[in-house]
């Protein structure tokens, strides 16, 4: 913000303390707000049996975004606010000014459901940071190679759509998986990008009759995948076994591979490698003590003993949950890093206890 | 419970009322407390869209009272335009300090999750810090409720509304300063965390007192600039303007203003306080010896909330501009229970009353008010007795 604004907004702001004036203004229009970047939702396209496609007006002051990069979103549902990240499936040029998120349906899930058949056009979403590091280099490579399964395809497709967009699809493999052919999201753009006059190559790998891809068909559906600038995202079994590969017999530092999975059940995902020893949480404001397996996180079993703890998207990304540890270790459910020092605040979300710990919460 | 033994030898000097805690046995006690904990449990398992349409509808009304308000007040010279202008203000004010502030800071509407309709990112448009009043009220008010000597809202430690508290000469003046405290209530809520207590006994450092005695400080002036400076001088410039450079009308314009709100900020005080007053100063309240209390259970809570608390009868504008504190007594069983949904326990509480003996105090603000203001009267001198308590709830009565 410039600093005349800033001045601005402060004199005007001596007229509407405590609130600011875009309390007011909001009243206008929820979408002029400098207090919070906020979206109205135009549209929602099905795109197969459990993907659909969300288009969402940001407000002016949308920062936009580089394609593969994901946005956190702001909904609130039943009267509870959640936040969700998800990957940007629009061309960052559109015309219309909208950005996509393309999320799939989650069974027992809380958001994607709602999104999925009773969002409204015209409700207002809340729109966080846009982040993410899985993006194309500033400088294009000759030639590139996608992997991606299942809703792994969401960066990708943004990617797609700003390379085609600027005419830049020269050389490029995309291998896809999905379990049918209906549950392929986007196949009808993806197919007329393949049959298009560019350098774009699809494989779609049907996993319900052909099989995975494993790392051993790159040979053969790609063959010289190893000069290629790779981006690769999908399911952590998949992720896994390519980069075994790359590090084996590839260049690893032309892998690029995104983490960051939009599935509301990240954490069921983990192997049980990662789980660690668990041990009892005690929460000083409210006094409660509870233990966990080592499975749950700090939340988690928190909130199921009955402990009024901030939450946010419950994957580790928008540090709303966060509180002081007091004393203890904890492990991240991601890494499996076993880490805390007293005094450092600590996302419950993604934490379990490893032993007995106690928290400013 | 342990309530018994304190009828001793000080207590019947005052004619102490049988406790009602006192005739209900432990078992009964901890199964009222079940009963009461069901219907939080029920309510906050049922919350959702509902409820959050009404606290955004709420919210909206008043940003919307606002702007009308300082609408019309740019045209505060002209008569007709002050009234409605200073009545939309005072409106407004009453609305945000009670419905929406007070029980957003609460934490009422935190199970929403929502970044600023949440008790610690919300600030009220009065003198009084957020943080500093969240202390010294949902803390300590509302978990020592009417206990003497915890609960410093029993008298503000400044007025002797209680016979149980020690006469001191300065009370003489307390239907003085009661007046005072009426018509500029938002000042002295703004101070009263700073906790006079604390500050003798050296419990708190003059380190925290001046760090709080800053945060009153910013916020005050942010009040002020706001209602005697910002908003005159805009109304000011639009006389001046319109009036093709008469300073006279823009020095008329910029005193009707600041009269217009300055009004506006002492009804709202009035309402704030004689609201606020009868939620435990009517006659029909208990207080509470700290042995009484003393190993006190759930269950005990819950009796001592019932007790130590008073409703106002009226109707639903009436509700929703006293903030729903009307519900006093639901409101103290449950702190944390959106407003909106006391009138529909309401019913439920009072059965539990009439099943365990208990009362349901309540009253016409006319009289509950009246009561409260013959407290504070008669307490000013030595002496006074513990007014005579309304027996159990009986339906047909109200």
């Amino acid at each position: 913000m410039s600093a005349g604004r800033r001045r601005a907004l402060k004199l005007v702001g001596s007229f509407t303390s405590p609130l600011l004036p875009d309390d007011y203004l909001e009243l206008v229009n929820p979408l002029w707000s400098t207090r919070e970047l906020r979206g109205r939702i135009e549209r929602v396209e099905r795109e197969t049996p459990d993907a659909v496609t969300v288009l969402i007006k940001p407000g002016w002051e949308w920062p936009g975004h580089l394609p593969g990069q994901y946005v956190r979103l702001g909904i609130e549902v039943d009267g509870v606010h959640h936040w969700r990240a998800y990957s940007l499936t629009s061309d960052p040029d559109r015309r219309d000014g909208c950005i996509a998120i393309t999320p799939k349906l989650v069974d027992g899930g809380k958001v994607s459901p709602f999104l999925f058949s009773r969002v409204r056009p015209g409700a207002i979403v809340r729109l966080g940071g846009v982040e993410g590091t899985f993006v194309l280099p500033e400088e294009l490579p000759e030639r590139l190679l996608f992997v991606s399964a299942g809703s792994g395809v969401t960066p990708v497709m943004s990617m797609l759509r700003a390379l085609a967009g600027r005419g830049q699809l020269r050389d490029v493999v995309h291998i896809h998986s999905a379990r049918t052919a209906e549950q392929v999201i986007f196949s009808r753009e993806l197919r007329e990008l393949h049959s298009g006059e560019n350098g774009y190559s699809l494989h779609e790998q049907l996993t319900g009759e052909q099989g995975r891809v494993a790392p051993g068909h790159l040979d053969e559906l790609c063959p010289d995948w190893r000069e290629r600038e790779t981006f690769l995202c999908g399911p952590s079994s998949l992720l896994e076994a390519m980069r075994g590969r790359w590090a084996q017999d590839g260049h690893p530092e032309r892998l690029h591979v995104e983490h960051f999975q939009p599935d509301e059940h990240l954490l069921d995902e983990l192997s049980p490698g990662q789980r660690g020893a668990g041990g009892t949480v005690r929460f000083r404001s409210s006094g409660i003590e509870v233990d966990s397996d080592g499975s749950q996180s700090i939340l988690a079993c928190g909130e199921a003993a009955g402990a009024e703890l901030p939450f946010g998207c419950r994957m580790g990304i928008c540090h709303t949950c966060v509180g002081r540890l007091r004393s203890g270790r904890v492990r991240d459910l991601r890494t499996g890093r076993v880490h805390g020092q007293p005094g450092e605040m600590l996302q419950t979300c993604v934490n379990a206890p490893e032993g007995a710990i106690e928290l400013d919460l | 419970m342990s309530a018994t033994s304190t009828a001793a030898s000080p207590a019947s000097r005052l004619d102490e009322p049988e406790s009602p805690l006192a005739r209900l046995t432990a078992e009964q006690i901890e199964e009222l407390g079940r009963e009461f904990d069901a219907i939080h449990d029920e309510v906050y398992a049922d919350l959702g869209e509902r409820d959050a349409r009404y606290i955004r509808a709420t919210i909206k009304l008043h940003r919307q009272l606002v702007l009308a308000a300082r609408a019309l007040l740019l045209g505060s010279s002209y008569e007709p335009a002050w009234l409605a202008g200073t009545a939309s203000l005072s409106l407004a004010k009453i609305l945000e300090n009670m419905e929406i502030g007070h029980n957003v800071m609460h934490g009422q509407w935190d199970w929403m999750n929502d970044p600023d309709i949440n008790s610690q990112a919300w600030d009220w448009d009065t003198a009084s810090p957020a943080d500093a009043w969240r202390h010294s009220h949902n803390y300590e008010h509302h978990t020592f409720t009417n206990i003497r000597g915890k609960d410093r809202d029993l008298g503000y430690e400044i007025m002797r509304v209680d016979p149980h508290q020690r006469w001191h000469p300065v009370y003489l003046f307390q239907p003085l300063y009661n007046l005072l405290l009426m018509g500029f209530f938002e000042w002295g809520v703004a101070v009263h965390d700073l906790n006079r207590g604390a500050i003798h006994s050296g419990e708190k450092s003059k380190e925290q007192v001046l760090d709080e005695l800053k945060a009153i400080g910013v916020k005050a002036r942010r009040q002020i600039v706001k209602d005697y400076i910002a908003f005159p001088a805009l109304a000011a410039g639009a006389a001046f303007a319109s009036s093709r450079g008469s300073a006279e009308s823009a020095k008329r314009s910029f005193k009707t203003t600041v009269a217009a709100n300055f009004t506006a900020n002492i009804v709202r005080n009035v309402w704030a306080y004689s609201i606020i007053f009868c939620g435990h100063f009517p006659d029909q309240t208990y207080t509470f010896a700290e042995a009484e209390v003393a190993d006190e259970t759930r269950g005990g809570w819950y009796v001592r909330q019932l007790l130590g608390a008073a409703n106002i009868d009226g109707g639903p504008l009436f509700h929703l501009l006293a903030g729903n504190l009307s519900f006093q007594v639901e409101h103290h069983l449950y702190p944390d229970m959106p407003s909106s949904r006391y009138a529909e326990i309401a019913p439920r509480v009072r059965d539990i009353c009439r099943r365990y003996g208990l009362p349901y105090n309540t009253g016409p603000l006319h009289k509950q008010l009246g009561t409260v203001h013959r407290t504070i009267l008669r307490l000013a001198f030595p002496g006074g007795k513990v007014r005579p308590k309304p027996g159990a709830y009986e339906p047909e009565r109200l």
